[in-house]
């Protein structure tokens, strides 16, 4: 299994995590779903089309916590029969991050992968950089910028 | 069984009143969550659950893969102080942290009741 990082301090942090919390799939994205790294993935159209659920679930929870006047809710889990998807967002130097985590039951557990996601959030704010926040993609570039994303996410 | 929160609580006391012991939780097996804790400061309860309950479940496939049956009882000595467990049959696992000079014997009897407690 392959982890790969657009941005390279992610990289390593990425990598603790998923051999930590037996993470069958991750990915790391943008509250919009620009995917920054993954872990696992073989397609880049399942890439692109995880990311877009996973920002589009965030981005509902967000509007249900922001209706029932809270904050934004801390993660989202869905245990399957035999896999778990875990949703949460992260704050680093570069802005608020989604991580999308599917892990196998028999493998893992919510409680391993809580108990490292922790441990990811405090790796990531550490090591992102702390002047700049990721660059906005116009929708004349978006084109160009995704398919240069999946050929890095994808080694190509 | 027992199944009211308080109930819980009562079961833990069976583990907690041994001395030496340093806290006692019940663990959801499956997913390695706290269902209810006695723990002394200093012993962070969600990383011991989860770490116990992932222990637990590898311990028992690997017991399964032997071929002698379901374990009933795991004592882990370290330089500082042990972990015990014992895993109900509903699933929920029961852990003690004890000091290292702990009544072995006695710890692991409470948490066989209290295991029998929470079926």
């Amino acid at each position: 299994m392959t982890t790969r990082a657009i941005e390279p301090w992610i990289f390593e942090p990425l990598v603790k995590f998923v051999k930590e919390a037996g993470a069958r799939l991750v990915l790391l994205m943008t509250s919009a779903g620009q995917v920054l790294a993954q872990h696992g993935f073989s397609r880049a159209v399942d890439v692109m089309s995880a990311a877009a659920l996973g920002a589009a679930i965030m981005a509902s929870t967000d509007e249900i916590a922001r209706q029932l006047r809270q904050p934004p809710f801390a993660a989202l889990n869905h245990q399957g029969e035999r896999h778990g998807i875990f949703l949460a967002a992260v704050a680093t130097g570069r802005g608020r991050l989604v991580a999308l985590v599917v892990y196998d039951l028999d493998v893992s557990s919510l409680g391993l992968v809580q108990l490292f996601f922790e441990q990811l959030a405090v790796d990531l704010q550490a090591a992102s950089p702390k002047d700049s926040v990721p660059k906005q993609v116009l929708a004349a570039d978006f084109e160009r910028e995704l398919s240069d994303s999946l050929n890095t996410l994808f080694g190509r | 069984m027992t199944s009211a929160p308080a109930a819980y609580g009562r079961v833990l006391d069976l583990v907690t009143r041994v001395r030496g012991v340093r806290g006692a939780m019940l663990v959801a097996g499956d997913d390695g969550l706290v269902v209810a804790e006695q723990l002394m400061e200093g012993i962070k309860g969600p990383a011991v659950a989860a770490l116990a309950a992932s222990l637990a479940s590898r311990l028992r496939r690997a017991m399964e893969a032997a071929g002698v049956g379901a374990g009933q009882f795991w004592h882990l000595q370290a330089e500082q102080g042990a972990l015990l467990v014992v895993p109900a049959p509903s699933g929920v696992v029961v852990v003690a942290v004890a000091e290292p000079d702990v009544n072995v014997g006695l710890v692991r009897l409470e948490l066989l009741r209290a295991a029998e407690a929470v079926g």
